[in-house]
Order: structure tokens, then sequence, then C-alpha cells
């Protein structure tokens, strides 16, 4: 069983290749089918290798498979093969099977594309095959392949209706703002090989300890490096602004791309070097600083959009601020439990967006819809499942589980500090307040929109089953006053170190647990109180300035544009016929001025000529007689 | 022998193609495409049964003008045979790409085509430096005539301006031919061109600095190192699809493989030397290049410059002294022929089809092109070092390579990775993404022209997989001309502490 | 009676100076043409003045050599200018500059 890990990888691919060789010529049907269908069959295989791996292997071993020798050049010696364990079996497994059934509702939600419908699919399973490689890779060149190719097949599909050049400009952001983060990690990358002669990450992490002081200079600038690709992944700040303008791209690329998968990627990263970053604390506390930070500032954004899809992003990069709180605290499976909790109800909740806005014929606007809990019920049913997860509404969501973990821990790490989860607890007010806002003035209210159909069945199946995992997935992990369940945590931390709490006890901890559960609620009742069937004119809304500065993300699009966008196009443009050119083109231009002034000297009179003679053989003569 | 049988294959080809050409259009066609063919099946056959060990694989001597010290030396090792193997694949696609393409005098055509190839062999495979200095010549003239007869509206213009460029530094690097035959013929008493002799001629270091200038302002002019690259943008515009494919692809390369085979051996110190300078262009050239690429409207002076930055990581390569980034230099040479000859070919077909290539009148283009279109976005991932296809791994190991020699400066050339990604994604929201900015009626690729991209994706995508399979070969040449190189130092601690890290 | 040497080789130059003025100063070609052969003249006269100087025959014998020379040089001279009479229908040397370089500058 476990020789087919190259299976789940190749199977998306394979998909690829037969939609870009026979996708024009099949029917949507097939096209549908073997899209969907590699990822699922990719899935299916994951499930029996997990089921095969947690079974077989109690103590986790990782299992590694060699495909081939990619490249072998004087000491850089690098395979193309893949490493399952503990950390990678959890993440292939959230991919596989929440990008099934993401692929499965595309196939409805993108039935009426005129002609992109097979090249949809085509993107999407090459983005799911870069994602698979990215985990489960064993060296971090082939990592980059990975990192890079999700970020490619990222930029395909947020431009995927190419014909409006606005979303061609939301993909080229996304992809060059990603790009940066990738221009530090090269040279992270660069430090690591020319440290350690090997990019082999199990290598890399077992020759650490011994190579580099714990807080050395040289392991603090490597892990910022890396970090600097995370951020750039992850959408967190600074490198954050291309998140929001991504929902330019349909809903189920959204979902998966933009919530449960590649955002993420940035969370792997750190954990996967988790020995680096535990070398250099500072990068770590930085880590966390960032996230606090982050989650904050999106959370205020998003309280105050009023695209449904808007406030989804600025939501996803509010929760990987937790996640790299958690990442920053040393939570390592605090972190992967919520990036898998997050990746559930996340999804959902834009899946849900996702047939909002296609029976609302195309409407982002959440202040023109309305009423619509009684017209889409599943829809509605499901959509609230997962904003009560992401609410971390206490012990019947599973986001409560996970959230709650990484605020406990943020508090009890001892890397953790009171102001870490202070900020954590500000965001779950904030994460409560805009998740019911949005709630309540697109379910609730007057109806300012009739819903022109309901949502198919294969809509319908993907949203029931994500919203039970986001109910019930938080069971596997629960707290230490709990029933102290701990089946994720063990089987991560067969991987992972666990994280050191500097003081335990129940009590202390139900005590984190009864104030967090009293914030998100109170961030609901502030959210009835004030959105709950009240009446909203969206033709006149009306945002004070303060408002517009969070709306716009707090203005970094601006200032970008001003430090960097601007004057580099300003330079471009003045110098587009390229001054070094001038310098040749002059010595052209003298060689003309020459030409001109000597061939006045032909003018072809006699009489200059015989001048000329006369006064040359008077210098000559001179010349002989005196010289 | 066979090697130069190679040659005269081309010569003699570029001759019937010509007189064929008179009364028939597609005789000349078929002959310069078999004559390549069977060169590039040549090639194949010995590349496939070479041995390891020797260091030429095969190699032949013949005397030429004994007074002078003159011979017919050439040989080739596994580098010299992987770029024989490039000039002959793209060779035969620039011919295919000629097909339809050009319709006047296609006689003379096929016949400076098969000139150029043929000079271009020859410097790969040239020992003698005169030999070397003569096909370098013979690339020239008919290079010149395929832009100024063939070409578009400013050819002329253009045509003038390569020839004077390389022509220019060329006497240069005469000179200091020259310069060596007089010292190595005053020091050891026999003149002579043959390189193997004049390795290790013994002169003062102002002396091997000045003679290597001459070399290395040749090579860079042909590389488009910035200062000098501005015969690039415009030979490139306005040559015919063939010209521009052999010039991206080739022509470019030679300056390269220049810069390898002959400065680096023929004057290690002075190399290291003037490494600094040659880095600090390289980097120059990788930023200047990408900003100049980003300005322009004109497709094909986008490709044109987008080559100027490629060179620069060359040019960045070969001075890092060390084995993984020259492995990665000769990748670069062979992933940049295929992605930039293939971005050509792309831009010739548009500009058959649309007559223009300025990039404001395109525009939503991949509803009516879509092959096109996924083609392009193929080798601009490419372009922009896309892990997976093959310029990734030139790029990166080139990196790798150089951040050993000079940390600073290669973190300023990764800075291209940004800056790659600018000028890349440009091409394809102008051409064809956005909105149609005039309506026009175009095919799509037609069976040449598919087969012609399928092979080019095919290759890059190989080498992107399996470049194992180039490196191999490339390996022990390399090795030998790094060791060469660094052979000077070996009296000096440090260094030889730091090559031992590299070995580890 | 002896005339002394500098003064005769004076009076060539004096003369040779007002022929290479006159040709140099005169737009119409016979003038021209005429001031050549008081150069040429000129010229002769300092033979003269050099061979009674040294006291032997060879000045003479260039000054008869330089009156063939001139007398063929005049011959073909005139049927040039008759011919250039036909072509430009003026003797005036400024009409006849049609081999110049500047109205023939071109680009590149």
């Amino acid at each position: 069983m476990k020789d087919l890990l190259w299976l789940i990888v190749a199977l998306p691919f394979a998909g690829a290749l037969i939609l870009t060789i026979f996708g024009k010529r099949s029917p949507r049907l097939v096209s549908a089918f073997i899209g969907v269908g590699s990822v699922s069959l990719a899935a299916i295989i994951t499930i029996l290798l997990g089921i095969g791996f947690m079974s077989h292997n109690p103590t986790g071993i990782p299992y590694h498979q060699l495909l081939w020798q990619w490249m072998d050049v004087d000491g850089l010696s690098l395979n193309i093969a893949f490493n399952l364990d503990s950390v990678s079996l959890t993440f292939i497994f959230v991919i596989t099977f929440v990008g099934a059934l993401i692929h499965l509702y595309s196939a409805q939600f993108m039935w009426k594309e005129e002609e992109g419908f097979a090249r949809f699919f085509i993107f999407m399973n090459l983005f799911i095959g870069f994602m698979l490689i990215l985990v489960l890779a064993d060296n971090m060149l082939l990592l980059y392949l990975g990192w890079e190719g999700v970020g490619l097949c990222s930029y395909l599909l947020i431009g995927f209706w190419y014909k409006d050049p606005a979303n061609g400009y939301a993909a080229r952001k996304a992809f060059i703002v990603t790009r940066i983060g990738d221009f530090t990690m090269a040279i992270g990358l660069f430090i690591l090989f020319t440290t350690y002669h090997t990019l082999n990450i199990k290598d890399i992490l077992a020759a650490a300890p011994s190579t580099w002081a714990v807080g050395s200079g040289i392991a603090l600038t490597t892990a910022l490096l890396l970090l600097g690709g995370a951020i750039g992944k992850s959408a967190q700040l600074p490198l954050q602004t291309w998140l929001p303008d991504a929902m330019a791209g349909p809903s189920p690329v959204s979902a998966l791309i933009h919530s449960a998968t590649m955002v993420t990627a940035g969370v792997y990263l750190i954990a996967r070097m988790h020995v680096l970053f535990e070398l250099a604390p500072i990068a770590q506390h930085i880590i966390a600083i960032i996230g606090a930070i982050t989650l904050l500032v999106a959370g205020m954004a998003a309280l105050n959009q009023y695209d449904i899809k808007k406030v989804l992003a600025y939501s996803t990069i509010s929760q990987i601020g937790y996640m790299f709180v958690a990442l920053g605290v040393g939570a390592w499976s605090a972190a992967i439990f919520h990036f898998m909790i997050h990746a559930f109800f996340k999804s959902l909740l834009f899946l849900g967006a996702g047939a909002v806005i296609l029976v609302m014929n195309d409407e982002h606007n959440m202040f023109k819809m309305g009423g619509l809990w009684k017209k889409l019920p599943v829809t509605f049913w499901t959509f609230l499942i997962a904003a009560s997860s992401l609410t971390a509404l206490p012990l019947l969501t599973a986001g409560f589980y996970s959230k709650d973990k990484i605020l406990w821990l943020a508090y009890s790490s001892d890397k953790g500090s009171v102001w870490l989860w202070l900020a954590g607890l500000a965001g779950a007010f904030i994460t409560a307040l805009y998740t019911f806002r949005m709630v309540f003035i697109t379910f609730f209210g007057k109806a300012k929109m009739e819903p022109t159909s309901r949502p198919g069945i294969f809509i319908t199946i993907p949203l029931i089953i994500l919203s039970i995992l986001s109910f019930a997935g938080g069971f596997i992990e629960l707290p230490g006053d709990m029933g102290h369940v701990t089946l994720l945590s063990d089987f991560i931390q067969k991987t992972m170190p666990a994280v050191m709490v500097q003081q335990s006890g129940y009590r202390i901890e139900l005590i984190f647990q009864v104030i967090a559960a009293i914030v998100a609620i109170g961030g609901v009742w502030l959210a009835y109180i004030f959105y709950f069937n009240k009446q909203f004119d969206p033709a006149e809304l009306k945002q004070n300035g303060l408002q517009r500065f969070f709306y716009k993300g707090w203005d970094f699009d601006l200032l970008y544009d001003k430090v960097f966008v601007t004057p580099m196009v300003f330079l471009a443009r003045i110098n587009k016929n390229d001054f070094i050119d001038q310098f040749y083109t002059s010595l052209a231009s003298f060689t003309r001025l020459l030409h001109k002034g000597l061939s006045a000297t032909q003018n072809g009179k006699l009489r200059w000529y015989a001048t000329a003679i006369a006064i040359g053989a008077i210098v000559i003569l001179t010349i002989i007689f005196y010289l | 022998m066979i090697l130069v049988w190679l040659i005269l294959l081309l010569i003699g080809c570029g001759f019937l193609a010509w007189l064929t050409g008179r009364w028939s259009d597609i005789l000349p066609r078929v002959i310069s495409l078999t004559g390549v063919f069977i060169q590039l099946i040549i090639i194949v056959s010995l590349l496939l049964e070479h041995k390891q060990g020797s260091q030429w694989i095969i190699s032949y001597a013949h005397a030429w003008i004994p007074f002078f010290g003159i011979q017919i030396k050439v040989a080739a090792d596994g580098l010299s045979l992987l770029m024989l193997l490039l000039t002959s694949f793209l060779g035969l696609l620039s011919i295919l790409v000629s097909w339809k393409e050009i319709n006047k005098k296609v006689g003379f055509f096929h016949f400076n085509l098969m000139f150029v190839l043929a000079g271009i062999t020859g410097v790969f495979i040239s020992l003698d430096l005169f030999l070397f200095y003569f096909s370098w010549e013979v690339m020239l003239i008919p290079m010149y005539f395929l832009i100024s007869i063939w070409g578009n509206e400013k050819r002329t213009y253009a045509a003038y301006k390569f020839f004077l460029f390389t022509q220019a530094s060329g006497l240069l690097m005469f000179l200091s031919i020259l310069g060596l035959y007089f010292i190595h013929g005053h020091n050891t008493g026999t003149y002579t061109f043959d390189y193997e002799q004049l390795l290790g001629t013994k002169m003062s270091t102002q002396t091997a600095f000045i003679l290597m200038l001459g070399f290395v302002i040749a090579f860079i002019v042909k590389l488009s190192t910035v200062p000098f690259h501005s015969w690039l943008p415009d030979a490139h515009t306005q040559a015919p699809t063939a010209g521009s494919v052999i010039l991206a692809g080739l022509l470019l390369k030679t300056g390269a493989y220049g810069l390898i085979r002959f400065v680096l051996p023929l004057f290690p110190q002075a190399s290291h030397q003037f490494a600094p300078i040659a880095m600090t262009l390289g980097v120059i050239s990788i930023l200047y290049g990408a900003k100049l690429a980003f300005a322009q409207t004109d497709l094909k002076r986008l490709i044109a410059y987008i080559s100027v930055s490629h060179m620069g990581f060359i040019l960045l390569g070969i001075y890092a002294f060390n084995e993984i980034a020259m492995q990665g230099v000769v990748m670069q040479m062979i992933a940049h022929g295929i992605s930039t000859g293939a971005l050509f070919i792309i831009a010739g077909a548009l500009h058959e089809r649309i007559h223009t290539r300025d990039m404001e009148q395109m525009g939503g283009l991949w509803t009516k092109v879509p092959k096109m279109g996924a083609l392009a976005l193929i080798f601009i991932m490419g372009s922009l070092g896309l892990p997976g296809l093959g310029n990734f791994i030139a790029e990166i190991l080139i990196l790798i390579g150089s951040f050993f020699a000079d940390k600073a400066l290669t973190i300023i050339a990764t800075l291209g990775l940004i800056a790659s990604t600018i000028y890349a994604l440009r091409i394809m929201q102008k051409v064809f993404y956005g909105k149609e900015e005039k309506k026009w009626v175009i095919a799509d690729l037609g069976f040449r022209e598919m087969a012609i991209m399928l092979s080019l994706t095919i290759v890059i995508i190989w080498l992107g997989l399996f470049p194992n399979c180039i490196l191999k070969v490339s390996k022990s040449p390399v090795q030998k001309i790094i060791e060469s190189t660094n052979r000077v130092f070996d009296v000096q601690e440090n260094v030889v502490s730091q090559r031992i890290i590299i070995k580890n | 009676m002896n005339i002394p040497v500098n003064q005769g080789i004076l009076l060539a130059a004096i003369l040779f100076c007002i022929g290479l003025v006159g040709l140099l100063v005169r737009r119409d070609i016979i003038f021209m043409l005429m001031s050549v052969e008081v150069m040429l003249n000129a010229a002769g006269l300092a033979f003269i003045v050099a061979g009674s100087a040294w006291g032997q025959a060879d000045g003479q014998v260039m000054f008869i050599f330089i009156l063939a020379m001139a007398a063929a040089e005049v011959s073909v001279g005139l049927a040039l200018i008759i011919q250039m009479f036909m072509k430009f229908k003026s003797v005036d040397t400024n009409m006849a500059s049609t081999m110049n370089e500047q109205k023939k500058i071109s680009n590149t």
C-alpha cells in the first residue's frame, strides 16, 4: 500500500495531462469525470495509505519513496523523492479530501462556462499535484518546485476569467507579491546549502543543532529568510495585499487555494523546518508577533467589507495569523490542528458564499442580499455551522477546540506571553463580530433580491460533508479538562516536538476557555444587536474615514503603490529606449558629422582643389626645408 | 574527420540550396532540412557512444598553413557536443519555421542559413585559434544578409549595427590572438595558433590581462552584456524568425562558449582578477535587461531584452569558478536557447498572422489562438524560472554556485527572480489576456507549427525533470576547466580550504 | 653681361607666383590656362638661369622640353575646354562642379 504514495501525486498530473490533450474535444461530462475522478482517487488512496500508516506504524517512522535522481552536481545531489510522516499525512489528507469535495462542487459550479471548463480542471488538478509535491518533498528544492507550482496555478486560476483585465491584474499581483517572498526563501536555501552541503530536509534538521548555536546570527538570518517566503505565501503582514484581490477568481478557487491549501504552505514550511526556528528564538518570536498583528489588522479590515468574499479573504489572513501565533510559541500540533479545522470550515464558507453568489446572479455585495435563510436552507445551515466554527462557539464546534488550544498555549507555552493571548482574544471578539455580521446581513432581514435557482446536488453534498467535519472534526483533540483526548497531537508529535507548557493545571485552562467563550458569544451578541433584521440601504452605504481605511485593508496597497510600483514604472518608461544605446548612436552621429564636414572639401570646384594643392605644396616644402 | 565532414556537409547543402533555388522554392528547403537532420543524427550518435575519461571525445588535426603554424584542428568534448546538439536542433527548427515565412530568394536564404550554422559549428569545435577566428567571422556575414534582406522595417540599420559591433569586437580578439601568438613564439621559438600548445604561455600579469581583455570584450559583446548589448534588441527585432531563433539560441552562446573554452584556461590569473568586474556586469545585465524588457511595447524587442537578462546569469556563473555554477551555465545555454527560441517562434507566428509586433494592439488573443496561448504560457513560465522546466535548474545552479563566490552579488542577482516575473507576466497579460484591442481574425497554430512547439515543450520539460542527462555529459569537461582555472591558487591557503569544503 | 643668379631665380619665382595667383583668382578657364602657361614659362626661365650659372647646356635642353610639353598640354586643354563649353554652355569653372559630395550625402 505504501508504494502507492507516488500515485497520489501522479494522479492529478495525469488528469491534467489527459484534459490538456483531449479536453477540448470531449464532452463536458467526461472532462468533469476525469478532473474530479483523479483527485477523488488520490483522496481514496490517501485515506487507505493513512489507515495503513497509522495502524502498522505506531512510532511514526517516516516512509521514504525515491522516484528518480533529479540532479547530481559536485555535492549538490537531489532526488525526486517523497517523505511521508505524520505531518505530511495530515496535510495530504486535507489536500486530497477537501480538494476532491471542491472539485465535485466545481463540476456543477462551473458547468455554464463556455470554453473554459476543461481548462479549469486542468489548472485545479495541476494545483493539487503541486501542493502534494510541496508537502511530500524530501528536499528543499523539490519543496520549492511545489511552492512555485502552486503559485503558478494560483495565478492561472485567479485570472481564470481572463477577459476582464482587472482579474489579470489581481493574478499578477498575487504572483509578484508571493515572488518577493520566494526571493527571500531562495536566499535562505543558498545559505542552507553552503552550510550543510545538502538540501535534504532530514539531513539538515539532523545536522542543524550541532552546526549552529542557539541564537546565532546565521541561524537567525536563515530563519528570517525562510519566514519571508512563508509570509508571502501565507499572506501575512507585510505581504498580505494579494489575497483580498485574489477573490477575483471563481469561488471554488478561493475555497481550495486561498483558504485551505496554498496559503497554509507557509505554515507547513515553518513547521517542517522547526529545528531551524528553534535555533533562532528571536525569529520564532517574530513569527508570533507577526501573526498577532496580522490577525488584528485583518480582523478590523474584515469588519468593514461589504463583498462577502472579501470578508472571508481577510478572515483567512486573520486565521492564518492564529496559526502563526501557534508556530511562534512552539505549539506545532496546535497549529496543524487549526490548519485542518480551518480548512474544513473556511472552504465550506467559501463554497457556501459561492453557492449564494451563483444563485443571486453573480451578486457579491452582502447588503444587496437578505432573507436567504428560508430560501436556501441547506446553504444557510451549513454556512451557519461553518460560521460558528470560525467564531469558535463553545463545545459544539470544531473551531472552538482548535482556536482555544492556540489561545491557551499562546499564554501558557514557555515562549508565550500574555500579550499574545490578549491579541488572540481581541481577535476572537472581532472574528465573532464580523462573522455574524456577515451571516445576519446575508441570510436574515428583508430579501432584496430573489435567488434565481436552487444550488444543485453536487454543490450541496460537499457543503454537507464539510459541515459535518466542521462540527465533529474537533473531537479528536479535546483539551485537558474535557476528557484530554489527544489523538491528533499524539499523531503529530511522532514527527514534531511537543510544546513546553509553563503552567498547566486544568483549572487555569478552564478559566481561559470560559473567557474565550464569553468573548465569542459577546461578539455574536453585538453583531445581533447591530445587524440582525436591520434595514440596510445598499445605495447609501456610507463609510466614514476610519471605516474606509479599514475597508481598504489599512491602505497597504496605496503604500506599496507609492513606494514601489509608481517609481518602478516611471523609471522603466523614461528609459524605454535605453540610454546606453545613445552612446552608440552618438558614435554614429559623430561619424556622420565628420562625414558632412569632410565632404565639404569635395565641392567639385577646380580652383578650390588648385588652392589646396598650392597650400599643401607650400606646407610640405616648409617642413622639408626647415624641420 | 567526421567533425570536418559536418561543416562540409552544411556548406555543401548551402551551395546546393542556392543553386536549386533558381528554379524551385521547395527544393532548397528540403535540401537544407536533410542536411541539418543528418548532422543532428550524427551528433546524437556521437553523444550516445561517447567514452568517458579522455579529454576529447573525437578530434582531428591537419596542417593548413604550416608557415604560420595554422592547422585545421578540431575536437569535441562533452561541452562542444552539447552545443552542437543545440545547433543542429535549433537549426532544424529554424528551417521548419521559415517554410512558409520566407518566399523570396529562398535559395539564397538557405545558403546563408547553412553558412551560419557551419560557422557556428566551426566555432564550437575549433581548437586552432586562427580557425576559431575564421569561423567567428564566417558566422557574421551570412547573418548580416539574413537580417538585411529578409528582415523587418528597420532591417538595414539593425544589420549594420549587429555587424559593426561584432566585427569590431572580433578585431580586438584577433589582436589578442596575435599577441598570444607572438609571445608564445618569442618564449618557445615555435609560432603556432594551436590552442593546446598556447595553454600555459608564460607572460607578465599586465600583458595577460590586456590580452584577456581583447578576448573578453569580443565574447561579452557577443553575449550581449550591458553595456555592450545595444545591438541585440535591434538585431533580434528586425531579423526574420529563423534569424532570431539562431541569434538568440546559438550566436549568443558562442560568446559564452568562448569565455569558457578560451578565456578561462588561457588566462587563469587574469580571469581571477577580472572576476569581480565580470560578475558585477552580469548582475547589472540581469537587472537592467529585466527593467528594459518590462518597458517595451514591441513583443520581439521585449523577448530580446529577456535574452540580455538571462545572459547576465551566464556571465555571473562563469566567473564564479566552481563546478555547480558552471554546470548551471551549461544548462542555461541549452535551456535559454530552447525557451527563447520558442518565444521567438510564437512571436513570429503572431507577426505572420497580424503583421504587427505592437503589444498595444494585441490583447485577449487566448480566445482566438488558445494553443498558441498555452504554449506561450509554458515558455514564459520558463523565462521566469518556474521549477519543473529547464531554466529553473540552470538559474538555481548558477545562483547556488555564485553564492559560494560572492554572497552580496548573488543576492542582488536573485532579485532577478522578481524582475523576471514582472516582465514575463506582462507579456501574457498584454498579448493573450485582457480586452481585445482589435478584432483580429486569425488561425491557430497549424500542424507544422504545433510539431515545432511540441518538440520544444517536451525538451524543456525533460530538461527540467531529468537534467542529469545533460549534466552527466558536461561534467568532466567542466571539471577540467574549473581545475585548470583554479590551479593558479593552489598555494593560497584560504581558497584551497574553500575548495575542500565544496568537494565534501 | 652677367646677371646674378639670385635675381634671375627671383624673377622666375615672381613670375611663378603671378601665374599661380592668376590661376587661383581667375574664373574663366581660358585665363586659367594662360596663367598655367605663365607658370610653365617661369619654370623654364628658372632652368635657363640655372643652366647658365652652371655653364652647361642642360638648362636649355630642359627649356625646349618644357616648351614641347606646354604646347601639347595647351592643345589638349583647349580641346577639353571646347567639350566643357558644349556641356556647360559657359567657361566659368564654378559651373563645372558636379563632382561634389554635398548633394550626395546618404543616410545609412
